[in-house]
Formats: structure tokens, C-alpha cells, sequence
């Protein structure tokens, strides 16, 4: 295939990732654009060529180790959940815009801090684009069949492709100034390019097992007899294992610091529901990109054996058989994994040269000077120039240097060189002591550690020169080789470097965390990092800033980055949002912090901080002082929550009162209606005895004699109604007020029963009732016998008073259960009706559905009954489904408790 | 009790039997033709055959209550002559006023004294 023909194609497919870049910023809202799966493909940044090709190479020479750069993400996937909703939330309360900035602001806004993180991530990442580029140049290669390097950059396809993408970053990468706002159409892009690149991918994959050979087995069953097989298949003991356990820690911080990866998580995220969907659909992506790379990986030593660059057998396998088409599409697929990189890794470096480096170091003066238009395109001037300069800094890396190392070994010093940032940006999440100097300190003992041991080393190695240093030690001291610092020589290179940059890295961090004490920007921000969920929402209160600034002046400054019009627009919710008096004329602690946010989207924490500073007189304050304030802040918001808590308790506590109010107007009506009830109840035989007895005392001695004896007969009978209505009444009082003392005993249930129905047997004779205790057992239980005779003598009455004469029956039963003894009473009378189940308790309530006359008994009788029972911790009820008659039911304890 | 044509009719209504039979007694010798029922329903039967000239009401009995035993005698076009006096325990304002709003004659409380309950049937009647 020609180079023309493979250009062209390359062109178009660029062409096609401008039109949908500007399709996308054009519908932003589509549901196309706007969903999590889109945001779960743009993490998928993070298979660059390096996935695409280099694992390939790694599993042909060193066999499973090309895994760990994916175990670590998907081991750190389910901890977004946690740490990643966090970040997302406190770098869009804050504008964020980059990793730079993001750890700049944790240490106060640290100006240099910023600056050194952006000079480590260039030192990383640069290379890391340059080998992408390298890729690119050396697939278009292989796929042109052009053998020759060209003679000079100018002559290089590579230079111009880069700068093609320089132009497409420059383009959708700065066109809001804003840099913490999304940026649809790359984004979109680069979702595209993550299905491209897997889908492409597969398909070789398969191409590869299910048509150059029989399927996986029959690839893995004839790689089984080549030479060395077992040790790409297997671990090769402890140490091996221990360098796998640095590898995936590596990975797996990685997927949280490298820049394109904070950049597409952090910056570009929407909304951090999508992060839930995210962590499987991310981590299902990984699978499957890595499904087939160890069979491409043996296909490939099968038919082309080692002499060719193993990083590109899944490009050399369709081409060595004839089939040019699966091969340009293989290398559309790699291409797509390097744009998707490149565009991410230079558009988040060069927010950072524009933020962190340009404008606090320089162009931050000229910026003050002039009109908002001007600076607006200035900045954008700025970051566009960056780009380019990234673009083309990468691409003479790779024309210079990068001929000699592989994809992979680049790629893991990249790795090594940001985990620096690890300490810092960890820490810092859940360490409120961390301070800006002691991050510095670390970071750049961290890196000069991976200098020595794996930059250095490395690149001599890489272009021939003296290694001397490398056998010998540096120095010719033993205990400083740089592959094995003080002997300690089992892990593989980067494991090694890894463990030492990040073990000095980490110490100097937390020692000096300690030594020097935090200054109060450090510690605010650093509260504000640690205790987000409880600040955040609440943080333009819980800012600790003094001195003296006139409102005027900071909106000023705003107006020149902004624009006088959305400066109002943003001050004028800013007073609503804060009861304060837009007349004031001096600025608060509030106020700073709010404009500074403001302006940290387009020129970063940094440099908003200084623009401000410049017209804020700020007082200096002890850290005695901010912690004082903090704390302030701390114990209004605990003070707010404990009235919260108060007020709740109190709504509670009214609304209990309401009840226990209404429960005793209830209890006070109960009570009305009692002594009403009693004093009728009372009424009743007193009205009866006075006019029988005024009867009688008025005879003026023409009364039958049998009249007499029936009027003294009343006095008689409604006389012992009284008594018998008093004492119940005295009972039912003690009883319910507890001073009722029970003589509590063993005793028979029989006996007790035996007594009762002795009791009423008169009465049953004279109606022609039957009594039948046939299944009363031998049951003890413990008693107050008088009261629960009263209780049986109650019950057997209602029993004979509301059956028929001569048809009635009544049975007694009396079983012990597990604690208890229970005992039935039932007849075969008129039956309980319905309604009267639930009210038969209540003392006076006498059924409407009784005889039409008059019945006998006070209205106490199963008030009593039930008092009686209860005070012995039994229950009594009437059977619901007892049908022929009356089933009531109590039970008495066995033993005493 | 010997002279049938000066008799007035009265009619006791009343569930408390002793109390009925102190009454019966001493209206009877006060020449009153007496007649008795145990609760509303069959005072409104016997009132309906021998339209008493005054009823003698309890208020609080089964089924049929004394207030509603009123009402009844009320509406009916044969009883529109009939005097009906209330005979209850029930002594709170409120019950009194109810029942003298709903037409009775008199409203007299239990316990109550014999000789009084007499004359204040006589005056009614």
C-alpha cells in the first residue's frame, strides 16, 4: 500500500473526528452526548498505543506481567465510590482544572507547588507523547512498506500528523477560557476512539485465533512447544510476585494521577452519578481489550518468530498474509488509541503550562493591564501556543531519542515519574496536617530518586554510553547501584525505583508534615479537603481570610477577566446567596473567596489567588488564630446541627405532649363518664329503697300484708345490690391503682374451680343448668385464690344468666401449657355478639343485645375480671370463633417470676 | 281506685321492677288507673291502646330509650293530648334542658320523694 493511499485514509478519518467534534459541541444536550456511558468510554483514554501494541510485545517477551496495567485500575475502580466522588466534588466547588491545580489549592494555593507538579508532569508525559507519535510514524511504516527514516523533520509524515492534532487540540481544546468547563466534542471524540480502538481490536483478535488458526486452543497447544514457554505463563517465585504487587500499585495510582486520566475522570465529568456506571463498564472494557493479546502475542512468534518488533505483530500477522485492508484497519484502530491519548495528555499539560506556569510566572502583570476581550483571547493565546509547543517538544523527543526504547519501558517511566504525586494527592484527601513544603520536599526527593534509579540508568543503557556506573554502583559505591539500592537487587527495575522514589517521597512528606506547622491557608484548605462533605455547601462561611479590600476593586479585577456583565450577574447572586448589603463597601472574608473561585476556571487557583491578593490588603493571622476561627466555624456548624437536633427533639416532645394531652382528656372523659355511670348505678337502688320506704311509713294501715313483705323484701334485695355495687367498685379502684395485695400461692386450678362452681350450683340447679368439669386436669398454679374465685363466679354467672333454662350448659376446662395454665369457661347460650368483642372488658358496659329487661349485675363483673387477671401477668379474652355459645378464656402463670 | 270515671290513666315506664312497684302503689291509692311497661318499646305499645293521659318516662333503658319513646308519642295524632314527665337519674343541666326541649311536661330527678312525684302529676294533669 502506498504511503498516499494510507495518508489519505488518515486524513479522512482525522476529518471525520473534526465533524463529529463539531457536531457534539454544537448538541451538547443530545443523549448521544450527555450520558454516563460516554464518560465511562472517555476514561478508556487510558489504553493508549501502549495497550494497542506494546502489551502485545510485553506478553511476547515477558509473558502475564503486560496484566498488571489493568488490574490496578480495576482494583481501584469500586474505591471511586468513594475517594473519586469526593475529588469530583471538591474540584467542582473549586473550579478545578487540572491535577496541578488540584494539589496546588490543598497546600494553600501554592505557587510553586503548582509549578513543580507541572514540571514533573511534563517530565513524565512528554516522552509518553512522543513514543505515541513514535508509534504512529513506525505502524505508518510498516503499512506504506517504506523502509527509509526520513532525511529531515520537514520530510517526516509524523510532523506533519502532530501538528494536524496539535490544530484539532488547539481548536476544541480552548473554546471556552474557562478551562474547568466541559468540552463536549474532544470528549465525545475520544469516546469514539475507545470504541474504534477495542472494536478493532477484537476483530484482529479473532481474525488472528479463528482464521490464521484453529481458535485459542490450538494457538496456546503449538506455543506450548516453544522454548521458554513456561516462563511467560507462570510466576517465577516470590520475587516476581513482588514485583507484580508494586506493578499493579502503580497502575492503580496511575488511574487517579496521571493528567489525561484526572482530566477525562475529574475535569470532564458531568455529573458524578456517572461514576457508578463507570467503575463496571470501565472495568468491562479492560477485559475485553485484554482478552486477546497474549494469543496475537503467540500467533505471532509462531509465524514470525522474534526478529521483528514483537510490539507490532498484530499489524505485521494480516499483512504477511496479503490482507492489507484488516491491516490498514488495525492501524486506523492504533491511531485512534493515540490521538485519544495525545489530545487528553497535551490539552491537560497545556492548562497547566498556561495556569501554573505562564501566567503566575510572568503574564499575570500584562494580564492586569488591560481590557476583558484582550485577555480572554490572550489567555486562549497562551494555551493554544502551549499546545503546540507540548506537540512539538513530543515530537523532537521521539525524532532524537526515543528510537531505542520500547513502548512499554517509556511507558512505565511516565508511571513511576507521576506516581510522585501519590503522597501529596492521597494524604492530602484525609490529612489535615499536610503543608506545601513538605510536599515539595517530597515530590522532588520522590523524583530525583527516580531519576537515579531509572532515568538515568535507563537512557544510558538506551543510547550506549558508559554503564559502568550501572554494574559498579554510582560512584563505584556498591549500595548506590541503581538497580539495587543497599542490595537490594530481587524486584525488576521500575518495582525497584517505585518502591524506593515513593518510600523517600513519603517519608520527607509526613516528616516534615510534622516539623513545620501549617500556615493557615494550608490548613484551611486543608480542612476544607478532609472534612468536604461538611464544608462544602457551607464553605464561603468557612473561609478564614482577614484584611482589607474594597468591593470595588475586586470587581475590577473581575470585570477585566470576565466582563462586567457576568461580574454583576455572579455579585448579585452572590449577595442574595448571602444576605449581605450589596452597599457594602468593604469586601469580607466571603467575598474573596467567592471572586477568587471565580477566576481560578480561567487562569487557575494560583493566579486568581495573586490577581486578588493584589488588591486585598491581607493581614497576616496566627495559626493560634485560624484555628480559633476554625474551630469557631466547626463548633456553629456542630451547634447548628445540635439545634437542629433540639428542635426536632422538641417537634418530637410537642407531639407526644399533644397525644399524652389527649390521651388524658380521653382518660378525664373515661372518668366523667364512670362517676356518671356510678352515681346512676347508685341512684338506682337508693331511688328504689327511699320509695319503698316511704311507702311503707305512709301506710296508713290499709296495705295488704303481702305488699308490705314485698316492699321490705325490695329494701332487702336493693340493699345488697348497694353493698354488692360498692364493694366492686372498691375492688375495680384497688385493682387498677395497684393496691390491691394479692395472696399469691401454689394452688390447684381444680380445687379452685371446684369451689367456685359450689358457689353458684344453687342457682344452676333452680335453672336446670348443667355444670360439667370433666376436663379440668391437675394443674397447679400460682395464685391469689379468692380473686380468681371471683373471677370464675363472675364468669359462671354471666354463663348462667344468659343461657336458656332447662337446655343450658356450661363447661369448665382447665390445661397446662409451657408457663401457663389456661382456663375455659364456656355455655351454649345466646353467644357474644360482634360488636361486643372488644368493649365486654370496659367496666359498665352492658351489651345492647342482652334480654330486653333489665340484666342483673352492676357492669363491673369482666371490668373486674380482667383487672384481676392482669394483675396476676395473665390475659383473659372471649374466643372470637367459639360459635353455639360463650368461650371466655384466661390464663394464670405456673410459676412465680 | 273505686270510682273507674274520675280515674286518670297514667302509664309508668320504667326497667327497675322495685321501683315500679313503689309507684304503682302509691298512684293507685291516689286513684289512678296504672298502667305499666318495662322499656320503650311496650310503653309505646300500651300508650298506643290506651292513650294514658300522662306517661311517667325513664330515659335510660334497653332498646328503645326515653327520649326516643317521647318523640314517638309525639308524632302520633292520638297521643296529642298526652302528657309525658321525664323520671331519670340523669341530673346534669344538659339532659334536663334536652328533655324539656323535646317536649316533655316536666323533668323530675331520681331519688325522688313519692308524695311529691303525686302532686306534680295532679298539677300537670
Amino acid at each position: 500500500m502506498g504511503s498516499w493511499s494510507v495518508l489519505i485514509v488518515l486524513l479522512c478519518y482525522l476529518a471525520l473526528l473534526f465533524a463529529l467534534a463539531f457536531w457534539a459541541e454544537r448538541n451538547t444536550a443530545n443523549r448521544w452526548i450527555k450520558n454516563p456511558y460516554v464518560y465511562a468510554l472517555s476514561l478508556a483514554v487510558y489504553c493508549s498505543a501502549w495497550t494497542y501494541y506494546g502489551s502485545i510485545g510485553v506478553a511476547a517477551n515477558s509473558g502475564i506481567d503486560f496484566l498488571t496495567i489493568y488490574l490496578g485500575p480495576v482494583i481501584a475502580l469500586p474505591l471511586w465510590m468513594f475517594i473519586m466522588t469526593r475529588i469530583i466534588k471538591i474540584a467542582k466547588n473549586n473550579k478545578i482544572a487540572s491535577i496541578a491545580d488540584f494539589v496546588s489549592l490543598r497546600y494553600g494555593n501554592d505557587r510553586q507547588l503548582g509549578a513543580l507538579i507541572t514540571i514533573i508532569c511534563i517530565f513524565g508525559i512528554v516522552p509518553y507523547i512522543s513514543l505515541q507519535l513514535k508509534a504512529v510514524s513506525e505502524t505508518f511504516q510498516l503499512l506504506s512498506g517504506s523502509t527509509q527514516t526520513a532525511e529531515n523533520i520537514f520530510l517526516d509524515t509524523t510532523f506533519y500528523i502532530s501538528l494536524l492534532l496539535a490544530v484539532f487540540i488547539a481548536f476544541f481544546g480552548t473554546l471556552a477560557t474557562d478551562a474547568s468547563r466541559s468540552r463536549r466534542g474532544l470528549i465525545t471524540t475520544v469516546a469514539f476512539e475507545s470504541v474504534i480502538k477495542l472494536v478493532f481490536f477484537l476483530v484482529i483478535g479473532s481474525y488472528v485465533c479463528f482464521a490464521l488458526f484453529d481458535g485459542p486452543s490450538d494457538i496456546y497447544n503449538k506455543a506450548a512447544l516453544l522454548e521458554g514457554f513456561d516462563t511467560l505463563v507462570t510466576f517465577n517465585g516470590l520475587e516476581h510476585g513482588i514485583s507484580w504487587f508494586y506493578m499493579i500499585m502503580l497502575s492503580f495510582l496511575a488511574i487517579f494521577l496521571l493528567p489525561r486520566q484526572f482530566h477525562v475522570a475529574v475535569v470532564e465529568n458531568e455529573d458524578p452519578k456517572y461514576i457508578k456506571k463507570a467503575i463496571w463498564f470501565f472495568s468491562l472494557y479492560l477485559l475485553l481489550f485484554n482478552i486477546f493479546v497474549f494469543y496475537i502475542a503467540f500467533a505471532g512468534k509462531l509465524s514470525l518468530g522474534t526478529g521483528v518488533n514483537q510490539d507490532y505483530y498484530s499489524l505485521l500477522l494480516p499483512l504477511a498474509e496479503g490482507n492489507t485492508g484488516l491491516a490498514l484497519m488495525v492501524f486506523i484502530g492504533g491511531f485512534s488509541a493515540v490521538i485519544s491519548m495525545v489530545v487528553v495528555s497535551t490539552l491537560a499539560l497545556s492548562t497547566m503550562v498556561s495556569n501554573n506556569l505562564l501566567i503566575p510566572y510572568g503574564l499575570l502583570d500584562q494580564l492586569f493591564q488591560t481590557n476583558p476581550e484582550t485577555n480572554t483571547r490572550y489567555i486562549r493565546n497562551v494555551r493554544r501556543v502551549s499546545i503546540f509547543v507540548l506537540v512539538v517538544t513530543a515530537y523532537l523527543f521521539y525524532y532524537y531519542f526515543s528510537s531505542q526504547l520500547s513502548l512499554f519501558s517509556l511507558g512505565l517511566i511516565a508511571f513511576v515519574i507521576i506516581a510522585q504525586l501519590a503522597p501529596s494527592f492521597f494524604l492530602g484527601l484525609f490529612w489535615n496536617r499536610g503543608t506545601a513544603t513538605a510536599s515539595k520536599i517530597g515530590m522532588i526527593a520522590g523524583f530525583a530518586v527516580v531519576v537515579f534509579t531509572l532515568i538515568l540508568p535507563r537512557t544510558t543503557l538506551g543510547l550506549g554510553s558508559n554503564t559502568d556506573f550501572i554494574t559498579e554502583g554510582y560512584f563505584g559505591i556498591a549500595a548506590l547501584k541503581p538497580f539495587g539500592l543497599f542490595g537490594m537487587d530481587m524486584l525488576s527495575v521500575e518495582a525497584h525505583a517505585l518502591f524506593w522514589s515513593l518510600l523517600v517521597n513519603l517519608s520527607l512528606y509526613c516528616l516534615f508534615s510534622l516539623l513545620i506547622v501549617a500556615n493557615y491557608r494550608e490548613r484551611n484548605f486543608g480542612e476544607l479537603f478532609v472534612h468536604v462533605n461538611s464544608v462544602i455547601g457551607n464553605d464561603e462561611q468557612g473561609y478564614v481570610w482577614r484584611g482589607e479590600a474594597y468591593v470595588e476593586d475586586v470587581k475590577k479585577v473581575l470585570n477585566r477577566f470576565l466582563g462586567n456583565q457576568k461580574t454583576e450577574k455572579e455579585f448579585h447572586q452572590f449577595y442574595k446567596r448571602n444576605g449581605i448589603d450589596p452597599n457594602n463597601q468593604k469586601a469580607d472574608a466571603r467575598l474573596i473567596n467567592f471572586s477568587e473561585k471565580l477566576l481560578t476556571g480561567t487562569l487557575g487557583s494560583v493566579s486568581a489567588r495573586m490577581l486578588i491578593g493584589n488588591v486585598a490588603k491581607e493581614h497576616p493571622i496566627s495559626l493560634q488564630e485560624v484555628l480559633n476561627i476554625l474551630e469557631d466555624t466547626k463548633a456553629t456548624r456542630a451547634s447548628n446541627k445540635i439545634l437542629t437536633q433540639k428542635s426536632k427533639e422538641l417537634t418530637q416532645l410537642a407531639g407526644q405532649l399533644q397525644s399524652a394531652n389527649d390521651e388524658l382528656v380521653h382518660q378525664d372523659r373515661l372518668k366523667d363518664e364512670f362517676l356518671d355511670t356510678v352515681a346512676h348505678e347508685l341512684k338506682t337502688p337508693i331511688t328504689s329503697i327511699k320509695a319503698a320506704a316511704e311507702v311503707l311509713v305512709d301506710d296508713e294501715g290499709d296495705m295488704p300484708s303481702e305488699y308490705k313483705e314485698n316492699f321490705l323484701k325490695n329494701i332487702q334485695e336493693d340493699a345488697d345490690r348497694l353493698q354488692t355495687l360498692i364493694g366492686n367498685i372498691l375492688d375495680l379502684e384497688k385493682l387498677s391503682n395497684g393496691r390491691q395485695e394479692l395472696q399469691l400461692e401454689h394452688r390447684s386450678v381444680r380445687e379452685t374451680i371446684q369451689k367456685a362452681v359450689r358457689g353458684v350450683h344453687q342457682l344452676a340447679e333452680k335453672k336446670g343448668i348443667q355444670i360439667i368439669t370433666a376436663e379440668i386436669s391437675d394443674a397447679m398454679a400460682y395464685y391469689d385464690e379468692d380473686r380468681v374465685g371471683q373471677v370464675l363466679t363472675n364468669l359462671l354467672s354471666n354463663a348462667l344468666k344468659f343461657t336458656e333454662a332447662e337446655k343450658g350448659k356450661v363447661k369448665l376446662k382447665a390445661k397446662s401449657e409451657s408457663q401457663q395454665v389456661k382456663v375455659i369457661v364456656e355455655d351454649n347460650g345466646q353467644g357474644i355478639a360482634e360488636e361486643d368483642f372488644q368493649y365486654i372488658f370496659e367496666k359498665f358496659y352492658q351489651s345492647k343485645y342482652q334480654n330486653t329487661r333489665k340484666p342483673q349485675g352492676s357492669g363491673f363483673g369482666l371490668a373486674i375480671c380482667k383487672k384481676i387477671i392482669e394483675s396476676h401477668k395473665g390475659n383473659i379474652w372471649a374466643d372470637p370463633d367459639f360459635s353455639g355459645g360463650a368461650r371466655f378464656v384466661f390464663t394464670l402463670p405456673i410459676h412465680s417470676n | 281506685m273505686q270510682n273507674p270515671k274520675e280515674e286518670h290513666k297514667i302509664l309508668i315506664v320504667d326497667d327497675e321492677p322495685n321501683i315500679v312497684m313503689a309507684l304503682e302503689y302509691a298512684f293507685k291509692k291516689s286513684n289512678f288507673q296504672v298502667f305499666i311497661a318495662r322499656d320503650g318499646e311496650e310503653a309505646l305499645q300500651i300508650a298506643e291502646s290506651v292513650l294514658p293521659d300522662l306517661v311517667l318516662l325513664d330515659i335510660m333503658m334497653p332498646n328503645v330509650d326515653g327520649y326516643q319513646t317521647l318523640r314517638k308519642i309525639k308524632e302520633n295524632q292520638h297521643m296529642q293530648h298526652t302528657k309525658v314527665v321525664f323520671l331519670s337519674a340523669k341530673n346534669k343541666h344538659s339532659d334536663i334542658q334536652k328533655g324539656l326541649d323535646l317536649g316533655a311536661d316536666k323533668y323530675l330527678t331520681k331519688p325522688f320523694t313519692v308524695k311529691k312525684i303525686i302532686e306534680e302529676v295532679k298539677e300537670i294533669i
